[in-house]
């Protein structure tokens, strides 16, 4: 092995700023190769996300379309109609909401053109690993996946009925909650908080779009007839 | 010490969790699944063999006093490359680790190996043993992150085994981490007991 | 009210070992006596606070306005690195007494994922600065709480009889697992 650089203030600083401005610089490059695909990578999540919320096919670009809105506590929902030949089929409207155990919950929510739920995705959350995660499906109709053992053995173990699916409702008349507190969504098991956070964020977006439905109606009456 | 021995070693002999228990974070942390164990072991076991490649290299032109802040500024460049790089081209994988990603950086594998054998040792020898411990660490990672999907949501890598309503909750959240880690360590000491 | 909030989540609910794992190696590392804990709480809680704002001032006037974000990860680790260096020897020569009961844990802290995951936290929290010192200050509580009990625990543990396997840190974790359970019931305070 070599001798080792003596340690006086001189090498030390030298050293030390070469290492720092290098690595930045290599850092720097890195980012620069890849801030395109990370907000491709955005983008097409959100895509992702609009096409899953929405039923059937739309012909126009949602997120062209788009618009967003200041709500009463200083966040911003944003609106993506999506359309075929001219007619709405739903809107999608980016949701959030800051009662979740970990932060802020961001949802993706469908609404059909009557008001009610079509679907929703889970955009972004920092709920606790593992129980927070059962949002992706525990509020969709029950889709059970057939176990290795169950498919082995051809046998099927029934779950219990639990009435957790938000598909079909319609928040606009009655503001979703958990049974907990009277309504009529059963909680994640071991996640209330949580769970209420979702409903949150659901009741939030409806009320958006609801608030800026009235308002479009309101100023331009003739689009109506559209 | 040849390299095989030195790559061997870091995979049983010495491997980083359950003999070294080093960098129990991230252990314990993320793997909630299997699949989140593998993708933090290997993001690691990256890590580990770059900076040892690096830090092997120019480990004699670093003055003594100034050891410990250079190695982490190179190991914290790695770190953000790797995170950058997951956020471009695995979006998923980079959501779920979340925080532990950057927390890279102060786990005690890396510097640990830095010090210890990087920067006493040529550059192959040191990629040798970056790919071990790292291998190993991404090892153990996995089979922590099995054992909890299994016994919590009766699922492996995410295809369902038994139902999930058999399944142990406890062990998906953080209570398990620690329990089922603490039978595991148990259970690798009684069979090195026996060699 | 927000900061009872954030002081109760931070010390109890998201308590930052027992439900964020982070700061795992001190836990298990210098809990085998109360009194260490007590040091390695004091040293934790004043430097946490310390990185915390200065990490904080950083990001808001340097890396905010020049775009610089991916520097974060670098400049924050670089800042706790001299920071810890720089109390070390300022420690020295003010306050020798102090030095004495703190200064074998300094050089740990800077490997700590603890302090640099808090200092992240804040800035993905979007808190503004006196709600990062409280969320600082209260998550060094919740370290220190989680380890002093965990301390305490480790000294009966040892004149426990135990299978030969679990000794050592078997038990020790598997223990945290029984704490951390414990700790799970606070979840429904806020």
């Amino acid at each position: 092995m070599g001798k080792k650089l003596e340690s006086n203030f001189k090498n030390m600083v030298l050293v030390l700023f070469t290492i720092t401005l290098i690595s930045s610089a290599a850092v720097a490059y890195v980012n620069s190769l890849t801030a395109e695909p990370i907000e491709e990578a955005k983008q097409a999540k959100q895509v992702k996300a609009i096409r899953e919320v929405i039923p059937g096919k739309f012909d126009n670009d949602p997120m062209a379309e788009a618009w967003a809105e200041k709500t009463p506590d200083g966040g911003i929902l944003e609106f993506y109609p999506a359309k075929k030949e001219g007619q709405l089929l739903g809107t999608a409207v980016k949701t959030y909401t800051n009662n979740g155990f970990g932060g802020t919950v961001w949802l993706m929510v469908g609404f059909n053109p009557d008001g009610t739920i079509a679907n929703y995705s889970v955009l972004d959350h920092k709920e606790t690993p593992g129980l927070g995660s059962k949002m992706d499906s525990w509020f969709k109709p029950t889709q059970k996946e057939k176990s290795l053992i169950e498919r082995i053995f051809g046998f099927e173990v029934k779950s219990v009925e639990k009435q957790s699916s938000v598909i079909g409702k319609n928040p606009e008349t009655q503001a979703l909650a958990v049974s907990k507190d009277g309504g009529e969504v059963d909680a994640i098991t071991a996640a209330t908080i949580s769970s209420r956070a979702f409903l949150d964020a659901i009741n939030r977006a409806a009320n958006g779009l609801k608030g800026s439905r009235e308002q479009t109606s309101a100023t331009t009456p003739e689009n109506k007839n559209n | 010490m040849n390299n095989l021995k030195v790559f061997t070693n870091g995979l049983f002999r010495e491997n980083p969790t359950f003999a070294l228990l080093l960098g129990m974070c991230p252990t314990l942390g993320v793997t909630t699944s299997a699949g989140n164990g593998m993708g933090m072991g290997l993001a690691t076991a990256f890590v580990l063999i770059m900076s040892n490649l690096v830090i092997a290299l120019v480990a004699n032109i670093i003055p003594d006093k100034i050891r410990i802040p250079s190695f982490i500024v190179i190991i914290a460049a790695f770190v953000t490359v790797v995170d950058l790089c997951m956020a471009a081209y695995l979006p998923a994988l980079h959501a779920s680790l979340g925080l532990f990603i950057p927390l890279i950086v102060v786990n005690c594998i890396v510097l640990g190996r830095a010090e210890a054998f990087a920067s006493k040792n040529r550059v192959i020898p040191s990629i040798f043993d970056g790919l071990g411990m790292g291998l190993g660490f991404t090892f153990s990672l996995t089979l922590l992150g099995a054992i909890r999907e299994f016994l919590g949501s009766g699922k492996m890598f995410n295809l369902s085994i038994y139902p999930d309503n058999f399944g142990m909750l406890i062990f998906v959240l953080a209570p398990g981490a620690f329990i089922a880690l603490g039978y595991l360590i148990a259970i690798v000491n009684r069979i090195r007991a026996k060699h | 009210m927000e900061y009872i909030l954030i002081f109760i989540t931070a010390v109890f609910v998201n308590n930052i070992v027992l439900a964020q794992f982070l700061g795992i190696c001190p836990f298990l590392g210098v809990s085998k006596k109360v009194s260490t804990a007590l040091g390695m709480t004091g040293a934790v809680t004043f430097v946490m606070i310390l990185a915390t704002i200065v990490t904080f001032i950083v990001q808001k006037t340097v890396l905010d306005p020049f775009h610089i974000g991916f520097m974060q990860t670098i400049t924050f680790i670089l800042i706790i690195a001299a920071l810890v260096q720089m109390v070390e020897i300022i420690l020295k020569k003010v306050s020798p007494s102090l030095y004495q009961a703190l200064g074998v844990f300094l050089p740990l802290i800077t490997t700590n994922c603890a302090v640099l995951g808090v200092a992240i936290m804040v800035i993905q929290k979007d808190f503004n600065l006196l709600q990062s010192v409280v969320f600082a200050g209260s998550t060094a509580l919740g370290f220190g709480l989680a380890l002093t009990i965990f301390a305490g625990i480790r000294e009966q543990l040892e004149l426990t009889d135990l299978p030969k396997g679990l000794k050592g840190s078997p038990i020790a974790l598997i223990t945290a697992g029984l704490l951390a359970m414990a700790f799970m019931g606070f979840s429904g305070i806020v």
